[in-house]
């Protein structure tokens, strides 16, 4: 039973951190139809950020933590933002070579990652309560778990309440539903496209701080083994919709933990495997719109 | 109109013909090119650096056939290279077969992936088959790393000589090997050559430019696009077997997305729909990566400051900015930029009606 308990706790912080990748990503792609495969970069970059604060601060204080993931959270959001601004924007509408310039983004920003803080993986400092367990039910749960399930749950209402009770909301959600309808109503859906991807760049990079925490380490591969998962969650989830990826992320995540610690360490194959599925009972995804 | 479209095409068969033949007897000759090659032509590790420019050549061709010709925008080709390096490396290992039928039944295994996995993945069209695609190959990722008693794990797979003919084995022989990747090119190159010419690779084209229509007329895409995805996955596998053959064995980076995203940016830098953009662009990928590497590690750049001297000293740096230059500013790659030359306009008049048909 306690087994149990803790493989269910720990597949939901997993679930908890494929999500924060996975949001950014469906909602990039339900407004754009881009796959933007420098994600995994915004989230490298803000782990990156949060271990320099952290490394100058001293990494044992909360408020050093509360501090690097915000930092963390505003570097993922202006590298995002500046992305979609230089890069993206000018490929309007040209699907696949918006693709291509997000895939050489992201050969360069590793390459240049490594570049600077070099390619081991650097061990992070935390507070200590972290490190601890907390005991439910017989199992002990380090505390890690909680941290990032809480951070996934308060960016997921945040996102929830911000498409839901802002203008800038509103205007995302018709764009997902009919761009050009928007378009022809006389909104300039292009200012959403930044915030868009501003969203999308800080959950990354919030992301990046906690799986830096959950992972113990920084590296420049964080993001892109995070990125596969990341995408498989998304099309599980259904391209484009919210709620479909965080159903996905927490299935994902669970199936995989159980999966290690039942079948002999086989859960990333099972997840592949899930994907399978999934494509020939339903190739739209849980949630995912008709193509 | 007619003849002087025939006369070009003869042209470009001469030109490639005499490619061949110059490329062929190349090892026989003694070629400096200071700054690009590594030394004279007929030096065994200058042919080694050629050969795996001709094997990334056919790997990028093998890729067009995918991407360029069906548009099925792929990020797991590299697990049917990987399935050609590591399933060979592996039969020849575990099993008593000699060469050619351990190669058959390697070719046989990849068959039969790339049936099942490609009937799997066209199921689904567009961003979602690129993902899919991912997701396959990163399995193939994990198994490669997970099994280090059958595959070597981390450390890769070193080629078993044993079965393997005393003419494709050690350095004095790596001419031999070269001349194998250059008749695999010509071999890749008539098959993909082929297939765009036959019915279903009409077929294919036609799906490519509009999938809805190609149903109206009757046809049925899914077919072709899965033989399409066969066709191109034996290719690269059978690049995979020659590239396990001319490196001595392969490492679990044949496996990765990288790798495949690798073959992208070659594909792209050619040219997309080029069949010679892409043969250009892998073997200036090859020479590039490896004059970059080189550049890396020289005295030049470690004496500069930090600032200039990070993002030099790493070749994938390099290339990933020229890779998104290219794409934001020279459309249609190496080969798009040939033909705008030579006919001193931005675009030709077919190709500027073709882009207007797609508008």
């Amino acid at each position: 039973m306690s087994t149990i308990v803790l493989l269910l706790i720990t597949g939901l912080g997993l679930g908890a951190l494929y999500f924060l990748v996975a949001s950014g990503l469906s909602l990039i792609y339900g407004l754009m139809g881009v796959l933007n495969f420098a994600h995994g970069s915004f989230l490298t970059l803000g782990a990156f950020a949060g271990w320099e604060l952290a490394r100058r601060m001293g990494g044992e204080s909360w408020g050093t933590l509360i501090a690097s993931l915000l930092l963390g959270m505003v570097v993922g959001a202006l590298v995002a933002a500046a992305t979609e601004f230089l890069l993206i924007r000018r490929l309007y509408n040209r699907h696949i070579e918006q693709v291509l310039v997000t895939v050489g983004l992201a050969l360069a920003t590793v390459a240049l990652f490594d570049g600077i803080w070099g390619t081991d993986p650097i061990y992070v400092t935390a507070p200590p309560w972290l490190s601890h367990t907390t005991e439910i039910l017989g199992a002990r749960v380090p505390n890690d778990r909680f941290l990032l399930i809480g951070a996934a749950v308060l960016v997921l209402l945040g996102i929830v309440a911000f498409l839901r009770y802002t203008r800038f909301g509103l205007v995302i959600r018709a764009g997902v539903e009919n761009r050009s309808m928007v378009t022809a109503l006389g909104i300039d859906v292009r200012k959403a496209f930044t915030v868009v991807f501003a969203i999308g760049g800080a959950a990354a990079g919030l992301g990046g701080v906690l799986a830096s925490h959950y992972f113990g380490y920084v590296s420049p591969q964080l993001g892109g083994s995070l990125l596969i998962f990341a995408f498989i969650v998304t099309v599980i989830g259904g391209l484009g919709s919210l709620a479909g990826a965080a159903i996905a992320s927490v299935a994902v995540a669970i199936l995989q933990q159980f999966a290690n610690y039942f079948l002999g360490g086989t859960g990333d194959l099972m997840v592949v495997l899930l994907l399978a599925v999934v494509l020939l009972v339903r190739p739209t995804g849980i949630l995912g719109k008709k193509a | 109109m007619k003849s002087l479209t025939n006369l070009s095409q003869r042209t470009w068969w001469i030109v490639g013909g005499a490619f061949v033949v110059f490329a062929a007897i190349l090892p026989l000759l003694n070629i400096s090119i200071p700054g690009v090659l590594p030394g004279a032509t007929y030096t065994p590790g200058t042919l080694q650096l050629l050969a795996l420019a001709l094997l990334f050549a056919s790997l990028a061709l093998s890729y067009h056939l995918l991407f360029g010709t069906a548009g099925m925008l792929s990020f797991g080709h590299a697990l049917y290279f990987a399935l050609g390096a590591y399933g060979l490396g592996i039969v020849l290992q575990q099993t008593e077969l000699s060469l050619i039928p351990a190669l058959g039944l390697t070719l046989a295994i990849v068959i039969a992936a790339a049936y099942l996995l490609g009937s799997l993945s066209l199921r689904v069209t567009g961003i979602s088959f690129a993902m899919v695609t991912l997701a396959f190959a990163q399995a193939g990722n994990v198994l490669v790393r997970r099994n280090p008693a059958i595959t070597g794990g981390e450390e890769g797979l070193r080629l078993d000589t044993e079965h393997v003919p005393d003419f494709f084995i050690g350095v004095v022989n790596t001419r031999n090997l070269y001349w194998l990747a250059l008749a695999l090119l010509v071999i890749v190159f008539v098959v993909v050559a082929s297939f765009e010419h036959s019915r279903a690779g009409h077929a294919v084209t036609a799906t490519r430019e509009n999938e809805l229509r190609v149903r109206v007329l009757g046809l049925r895409p899914f077919g072709v696009k899965l033989m399409a995805f066969v066709i191109a996955s034996v290719l690269a596998s059978l690049v995979g077997m020659v590239h396990l053959l001319l490196q001595s064995g392969t490492t679990p980076r044949a496996t990765s997305a990288d790798f495949t995203l690798t073959i992208l940016v070659i594909v792209v830098l050619g040219g997309v729909g080029s069949r010679w953009g892409a043969i250009v662009g892998g073997i200036i990928y090859t020479l590039l990566d490896q004059r970059l590497t080189a550049l890396a590690g020289s005295e030049a750049i470690a004496d500069l400051p930090a600032v200039l001297r990070i993002p030099l000293s790493e070749p994938l740096f390099i290339l990933g900015t020229l890779f998104i230059l290219v794409v934001l500013f020279l459309p249609g790659g190496i080969a798009g930029a040939a033909r705008r030359l030579s006919t001193g306009t931005r675009a030709t008049p077919l190709a500027r009606k073709q882009l207007e048909e797609a508008e």
